[in-house]
């Protein structure tokens, strides 16, 4: 749908309407693409868009300036349909310089719109992007069949400011804010959002403050003024649920989630940490909320982290520690102890790209093994993961529950996709959320005679007892115990015994948890495509699409991967196919066809990026035209 | 909780109260014996109720320790005492914790746990148990075993330089540092009320004889025929006097510690260093005495507290800083969390 908006002298705008438009803003780690691309989503978000996000950069803090090492991307997905992915492809690609250019251009759609700030396109930036002597893709013909619009973003941004107080440097880095400008005149948004940010984020720097919003809305009026632009672009808000929404990342989410778990558990919390990627902005999100009475420690390293963490919990706290792979392989050691302690703890792997440093700002889920087997001994825990960034939240509060419930580690497993990506969250009332009051026991469970510390409930849980109650004093440690009484043991039935029972509470933990379900399609058929984690809104979209076009296909999606929701097996073995796409090398898939014995197909990728929908659907047309 | 009418009431515990239905199971002769029994010992005297005491301990013989007492403890993984306790003690300040471990696991494997739990000071009392060698394990040499040292892993003797375990904790900021041997039982028993005392972390290193891997070599420092000779009695402003019938003294030239008879040459006691346990630089030269040789002069081993500071602990710090901001700002609901500063409403 098209029509007249604006009409001035020898120059026609027109709005056209559109469902979703996927924009990726890309530039040099210091161009501030993170920031323009946040405000985008969050003035796109308040007007009632649904979100996908897709923040990308590289490992070094300051890459060297130009380079296509140094590109930083943000993507944005945002619709007035319901949106599950950060977009395949862009419609609107923002470059700064050559290297963003070189590195994002194949992304954009046969036709879509290219800007490029000229000012990142002379000779030293083409040559540090690694463009031949002599060669531009603004000029070569690379743009063909894009409409290409070159702007000389640096120049603008240097004139508008000038006369302004600001030394040069500063001058140069407020440009982005004119490309945010002229993508809000494109996109029709109001600039009053980032208005606000802006004069709060500066409060006390007004010059920059007044220079940044300069700036933007000369990026406005220079779509609005000159004739470059042919058409502006309107995105209708979603159709979303009625209700309150904010935006929120995953990392965002674990963090409030964890807030809410200490409400709901009426424990103190206690998160134990070292910093590592994509894993910190869980600490310091967190750090925030000492008012809510959160305890956080960085710790020495990755094993002091969780360490604390068991000293927390075994006071009576919720221990919390907080990490990505190569740390969570630090954490095996304490990990052993935690689990033949018996005592709850949340360990929070958020996925990166591995082994060792490997892709440390990429994404990947290729923890499962480690964190469904990564002991030493028989020591079987709870994994579960979350599949969306607002999902965190429910996954957290998922992973306490079980912790507290059933006296023992649990293992979240999130990745750098969900962690850094956004999408808007209609939140919960507190009231809605179900407490898990924990009562410690305060009471010798063995009258007249010495309190038993692993006597057991009927889910199998030993006694929870904090350390300051009287007359239940007890000692528990890493050496193997004789059952009920906690004390030493290095009888071999026993052992035998205490390795059985401990396995069996985890396996008891499938009778607490929600059975099965497809998320899309029907409960059998020809096709099933079984995901976990954060390919959740990539599946989703592919499935949803091969059924509107009227193939038989479903898509489960598994929030617990140890121990399996239990009709899972009976479920999955009323399809006739059975695909699990995951980000590694095909672990999950290991999983199913070790425990159900079915032939399941895998798709597999180990780029450090998601799944698009497009490889997910051929693969689904693939093995159903067979 | 605990009235203070209540606590009044109840009989004065003694030494076997705090002894666990354990049996102990540390070889024959071990000197960790008898640092149980001076902790058993001293104990009822702190007044803290059985229930509010928590042992940490990491892997080792010293951390069979836990199991033996009567109290709240975890005998955890080795080297991990340390971070361990930190959380128990962040969770609640009110739990009297306390830590032991051998050489290796304080020094070894968890040297980086130890230095910054000195410098973080939370109010832990951490003993060590310091035997020079690696017992459980059935005898390699530690990172506090003398240079050279032969052991199993070491055949031929070890190539590497000890720690030594005070400048160590000195040098990671350790706001109380001490040094006691199992041997001296009064002396144990003082140093472990100072330790109590003391608020923050209280480094309490016992020289502790192992009979079965490396019997002996602290002797010089328990058996009457050498002790007095080497080893140094450190008491808060008394001067530093040693000696077989306490005719030696230590005077500083500059910081030089300087050896001098005081039978001879018009010495007098009156000239000698006064130990000032407050006082940094001395103690990092006192600590220097184990393995410093001034002028081809080995000089006496120091016992007792070679440094005390006072600073704010670790906990108080982390609760004040919550305590400060709930006053300055209000508990949020946790409504208020969920929903963030910006949202949007669909209608």
């Amino acid at each position: 749908m098209e029509s007249v908006i604006d009409q001035k002298p020898g120059h026609v705008t027109s709005l056209v309407e559109a469902d979703s438009i996927v924009i990726r803003f890309s530039g040099d780690s210091g161009d501030g693409m993170q920031l323009t691309g946040t405000q985008f989503t969050d003035t796109a978000a308040f007007f009632g868009k649904d979100i996908s996000t897709f923040p990308e950069f590289p490992a070094e803090i300051r890459a060297p300036i130009g380079t296509t090492a140094g590109v930083s991307g943000f993507q944005v997905h945002f619709g007035s349909k319901e949106i599950f992915t950060p977009g395949d492809e862009y419609d609107v690609l923002v470059a700064m310089n050559s290297a963003a250019l070189k590195v994002d251009l194949h992304q954009l759609k046969k036709g879509g719109i290219v800007i490029v700030n000229t000012a990142g396109f002379d000779k030293k930036n083409l040559g540090l992007a690694g463009y031949a002597d002599g060669a531009n893709p603004l000029e070569d013909g690379t743009l063909e069949g894009y409409t290409v619009h070159k702007i000389d973003v640096t120049k603008f941004t240097k004139e508008c400011l000038a006369g302004s107080s600001l030394g040069m440097k500063e001058i140069e880095r407020s440009k982005n804010m004119f490309v945010l400008g002229l993508l809000f005149w494109m996109f029709d948004e109001s600039m009053d959002h980032t208005i606000a940010f802006i004069n709060e984020k500066f409060a006390k720097k007004p010059d920059i403050a007044e220079a940044n919003i300069k700036t933007l809305k000369a990026g406005w009026n220079y779509g609005d003024h000159t004739e470059i632009f042919v058409n502006r672009y309107k995105v209708a808000p979603a159709k979303l649920p009625k209700g309150v929404y904010r935006n929120i990342s995953g990392n965002a989410a674990t963090a409030i989630g964890l807030v809410a778990a200490a409400e709901l558990s009426g424990l103190p919390l206690f998160l134990g940490s070292y910093p590592i990627t994509p894993a910190s902005d869980v600490l310091h999100e967190l750090a925030k909320y000492k008012t809510s009475n959160v305890k956080t420690f960085q710790a020495e390293d990755e094993i002091a982290a969780i360490c604390a963490a068991i000293g927390a919990s075994y006071a009576g706290g919720l221990g919390v520690t907080t990490t990505s792979g190569p740390g969570m392989a630090l954490k095996t050691e304490a990990l052993g102890l935690a689990t033949i302690l018996e005592i709850p703890l949340l360990v929070i792997d958020i996925q990166r790209g591995g082994p060792s440093t490997g892709l440390p700002t990429k994404t990947e889920q290729s923890d499962l093994m480690q964190a469904m087997y990564g002991r030493h001994g028989e020591g079987p825990l709870p994994v579960i993961a979350a599949c969306s960034p607002s999902d965190c939240f429910d996954t957290i509060l998922e992973a306490a529950r079980i912790a507290t419930e059933h006296m023992t580690p649990v293992i979240v497993l999130t990745d750098g996709y969900i962690a850094n990506g956004s999408e808007p969250w209609r939140f919960p009332a507190a009231a809605d959320l179900k407490p898990f009051k924990v009562n410690f026991v305060t009471e010798n469970n063995n009258p007249g005679g010495t309190f038993k510390p692993y006597k057991r409930d009927e889910k199998l849980s030993r006694p929870w007892v904090k350390p300051g109650t009287k007359e239940l004093m007890h000692r528990i440690g890493g050496l193997e115990k004789q059952n009920e009484t906690g004390n030493v043991s290095y009888d071999a039935k026993n052992h035998e015994t205490m390795t059985r029972i401990r396995a069996e509470k985890i396996q008891k933990i499938a009778d607490y948890i929600p059975l099965a379900k497809p998320d899309s399609g029907k409960d059998k058929g020809k096709l099933v495509v079984l995901g976990w984690g954060s390919t959740s809104g990539a599946i989703k979209t592919a499935v949803r699409e091969a059924i509107a076009e009227g193939y038989d296909v479903s898509h489960v999606h598994l929030q617990h991967i140890n121990p399996f929701p239990k009709n899972l097996g009976e479920l999955l073995s009323n399809y006739d196919n059975l695909l699990i796409p995951e980000m590694n090398c095909g672990q999950l898939l290991q999983l199913i066809r070790a425990k159900y014995l079915l032939p399941a197909i895998g798709l597999s990728k180990v780029q450090g990026l998601p799944f698009t929908t497009s490889e997910l659907k051929n693969k689904i047309l693939e093995i159903l035209k067979s | 909780m605990t009235t203070i009418a209540e606590q009044q009431a109840a009989p004065k515990l003694t030494a076997k109260d705090f002894a666990s239905n354990q049996e102990v199971k540390w070889c024959p002769g071990c000197g960790d014996y008898s640092i149980l029994k001076q902790v058993q010992t001293v104990f009822p005297d702190f007044g803290v109720p059985k229930e509010d005491i928590v042992f940490i301990s990491g892997i080792g013989c010293a951390a069979r320790f836990t199991y033996y007492m009567d109290t709240y403890g975890m005998h955890s993984i080795h080297g991990r005492a340390a971070a361990i306790a930190s959380g128990v003690k962040s969770l609640n300040p009110n739990l009297s914790v306390w830590m032991v471990s051998g050489d290796g696991d304080a020094f070894s494997i968890g040297g980086n746990h130890f230095i910054h739990l000195m410098r973080k000071n939370f109010d832990i009392n951490y003993l060590v148990f310091n035997n020079q060698i690696y017992g459980l394990t059935k005898g390699q040499y530690s990172p506090t075993s003398e240079k050279g040292k032969v052991a199993k892993s070491t055949p031929y003797g070890s190539v590497e330089e000890p720690f030594n375990p005070s400048e160590l904790a000195l040098g990671a900021k350790a706001s109380f540092v001490a040094r006691s041997l199992d041997r001296d039982p009064k002396h144990m028993q003082m140093v472990l009320k100072r330790a109590n005392e003391h608020k923050g972390t209280s480094f309490v290193e016992i020289y502790q004889n192992c009979p079965v891997f490396n019997d002996g070599t602290f002797f010089a420092y328990s058996e009457k025929e050498t002790k007095k000779e080497q080893s140094l009695m450190l008491e808060h402003g008394k001067p530093l006097i040693f000696g077989a019938t306490d005719n030696k003294g230590i005077k500083l030239d500059g910081t030089k510690p300087v050896i001098v008879d005081l039978n001879e040459n018009g010495n007098s006691v009156n000239d000698l260093w006064v130990h000032d346990e407050h006082d940094k630089t001395k103690a990092h030269i006192i600590a220097g005495f184990f393995d410093t040789q001034y002028d081809g002069i080995n000089y006496p081993r120091p016992f007792g507290v070679i440094y005390q500071e006072f600073r704010p602990t670790y906990e108080e710090g982390m609760q004040n800083q919550i305590d400060e901001l709930i006053a300055r700002k209000g508990k949020p609901s946790l409504d208020k969390i969920l929903s963030g500063d910006k949202t949007w409403t669909i209608l």
